[in-house]
């Protein structure tokens, strides 16, 4: 099993791998994929990829929170929160890919 | 916003390239993500957040039905993690 850590650039090296643009350019387009994705997010939108997940922003009331080291209240704004709830199709294979075997 | 309006916007800022490459592209991004993570690996994206693979121990479930008791082994199920950027972006900073 794994453990190794993927970037940016692992993604524009499959892209430019698959497509054979230059490297500068499927560094480009990943970066572009991950920023309309946030824009529309921020735009409290939903992002929903077919066969890979659904990225959604909750809204979350303010509360009283306590900081468990002192033991103090502090008042926690509210504020926005992204989830990301993976498709069956990824669950699937991640929990094939990771099995104990 | 669904995968093919996400491909319609990035098509429509590259004229020059083909949708049916554009549709690659986006789907070769996707598929490398979850190829990762089905290998154990996580994929860190600054600003935007990271997937990573949590273990989910063994236990014993319950068929809430019946309430039969039954084994649950032990899997791994993805996780995502909002990176800062996007965070404080979602909440009006900057």
């Amino acid at each position: 099993m794994g453990e190794k850590t993927l970037t940016r650039m692992d993604l524009s090296e499959a892209v430019f791998r698959e497509v054979g643009l230059s490297r500068n350019e499927s560094a480009q387009l990943v970066e572009s994929m991950l920023e309309h994705m946030s824009d529309a997010l921020v735009q409290g939108e939903q992002v929903k990829i077919s066969s890979f997940g659904t990225f959604s922003v909750r809204e979350k009331s303010a509360r009283i929170g306590r900081n468990p080291k002192t033991g103090e209240e502090v008042p926690i704004q509210p504020r926005r929160v992204l989830t990301f709830r993976p498709s069956h199709l990824m669950k699937d294979r991640v929990a094939d890919g990771n099995r104990k075997s | 916003m669904i995968r093919s309006e996400l491909i319609q916007k990035i098509a429509d800022e590259n004229p020059h390239l083909y949708q049916r490459d554009v549709e690659r592209i986006v789907n070769t991004v996707f598929e490398e993500v979850t190829g990762a993570m089905a290998r154990g690996d996580r994929v860190e994206l600054r600003g935007f957040g990271a997937f990573s693979v949590k273990k989910r121990d063994a236990r014993i479930g319950r068929n809430p039905r019946t309430g039969e008791t039954v084994h649950v082994e032990e899997k791994h199920v993805p996780f995502f993690k909002t990176g800062k950027l996007l965070r404080d972006r979602l909440n009006g900073k900057q």
